[in-house]
């Protein structure tokens, strides 16, 4: 299997995450897409990582998924508070530092 | 993949692993698309849940067994669960909007997408991408001790970091998800007060439970054979009758029609917020599948 087939994946994943983020308009929906995009660079990490026989793409992953678990808990509390604040989760609702 | 990187790889293993990356190749772009698709966000969590499932194996088949196990558990364990709790929170049955607030939103974000493809195909295009070097069986044997000795030398100080950034994400989350009290809390005086000056002192009836039925959404029965509505939680009562009108729990003029003042103070005690409770209420009676007047004597 060669490398550059998990590259073409990893690509096509991160523009969907990407269309997601754009698309969307729930805020959960837009982190999980996010999440999406995450995972997809660090199948290209690891893809690379295999490619070269050299294990520091992997531990960079590794270094991704840890710091993707902690945005991914700060933005829910973020995301709870505005809820809790607005009685809603979409984006559009979130407005008031826009005028 | 060339035919003499196959006859180099060996032709069964190689042949495994193709089939293994077409197979989970097209899962996760499908579930990726669905995702962006799908209009309630529980549907988006399980098929995001599919595709980190996808990659995981792909991990695996990439020779990375470690990163394998750590996106199963830390992703698809601890992070999406943490999105179902928030989802249950905000609402399950919310459904997305699929009104443009934007006019040529859509029409834009569709050209950006196919830009970001063109540019990143072209990118890696270019680079060519050749075989994976000849270490790269080798160097999956020993993957845990490997990323091992990376982690605890190399990669020493950012590991420390990492520490610091997730005790600062806990403290964080903390923080922002505190809700402070606007009045202070009703001590137990104030509580039997209140009970007192209501218009019903005692605890309310539990709900009829059957010994084929755990619901709490049938009422329990008074002695002279009547329904007792108050024994019914007013959401759940509520939740039942406005989702599936198939399940009346209460016949209908079984018994008196709760007082709207004993309605507010039945559930006072235990329930502080709306929605959350409500969600948790709809999703006991969920469970209780009973057919009306089954068990009802």
């Amino acid at each position: 299997m060669s490398p550059s087939h998990f590259v073409a994946l990893a690509v096509i994943l991160f523009v969907i995450g990407a269309v997601g983020v754009l698309v969307r308009r729930n805020a959960l929906v837009i982190f999980m897409c996010v999440e999406l995009m995450l995972n997809a660079v660090n199948l290209a990490f690891v893809a690379f990582a295999r490619q070269h026989a050299n294990l520091d793409g992997q531990v960079i992953a590794f270094f991704v998924m840890v710091v993707a678990a902690a945005e991914v808990v700060v933005g829910l509390a973020i995301l709870m508070t505005i809820f809790r604040a607005r009685r809603s989760a979409s984006v559009d609702e979130a407005n008031l530092l826009k005028y | 993949m060339t035919a003499g990187h196959l006859l180099a790889a060996g032709q069964a293993e190689s042949t495994g692993a193709s089939v293994t990356f077409w197979v989970l190749a097209v899962i996760s772009v499908a579930a990726g698309i669905g995702m962006i698709l799908a209009r309630r966000a529980v549907h988006c969590a399980v098929l995001l849940a599919v595709v980190m499932l996808s990659l995981a194996i792909l991990y695996a088949v990439a020779g990375a067994p470690f990163l394998a196990f750590v996106q199963i558990i830390v992703y698809t364990g601890a992070v999406l669960m943490l999105f179902l709790f928030v989802l249950m929170i905000v609402g399950v049955s919310s459904k997305d909007s699929m009104r443009e607030t934007i006019p040529g939103q859509r029409l834009a974000a569709g050209v950006a997408a196919i830009a970001l493809l063109v540019l990143l195909s072209l990118i890696i295009g270019h680079a060519a991408i050749g075989p994976a070097a000849p270490g790269g069986p080798r160097y999956g044997v020993s993957n845990v001790r490997g990323l091992a000795t990376l982690i605890f030398t190399r990669y020493v100080f950012p590991f420390e970091v990492t520490a610091a950034l997730l005790i600062t994400a806990a403290l964080g989350a903390m923080v922002l998800a505190h809700r402070e009290r606007a009045t202070p809390k009703p001590t137990q005086r104030e509580l039997s007060q209140q009970r007192v000056a209501g218009s019903h002192p005692t605890p309310l009836p539990g709900p009829g439970v059957y010994a084929r039925h755990n619901a709490v959404d049938f009422p329990a029965l008074l002695p002279d054979g009547s329904p007792s509505e108050l024994s019914v939680n007013p959401i759940i009562a509520e939740r039942v009758w406005e989702g599936e009108p198939g399940r009346v729990p209460l016949p209908p003029g079984g018994a008196e029609p709760l007082p709207p003042g004993n309605a507010e103070s039945a559930a006072t005690a235990d329930r502080d917020a709306g929605p959350e409770s409500a969600d948790a209420a709809s999703v006991s009676t969920g469970r209780a599948g009973t057919e009306p007047g089954e068990a009802r004597p």
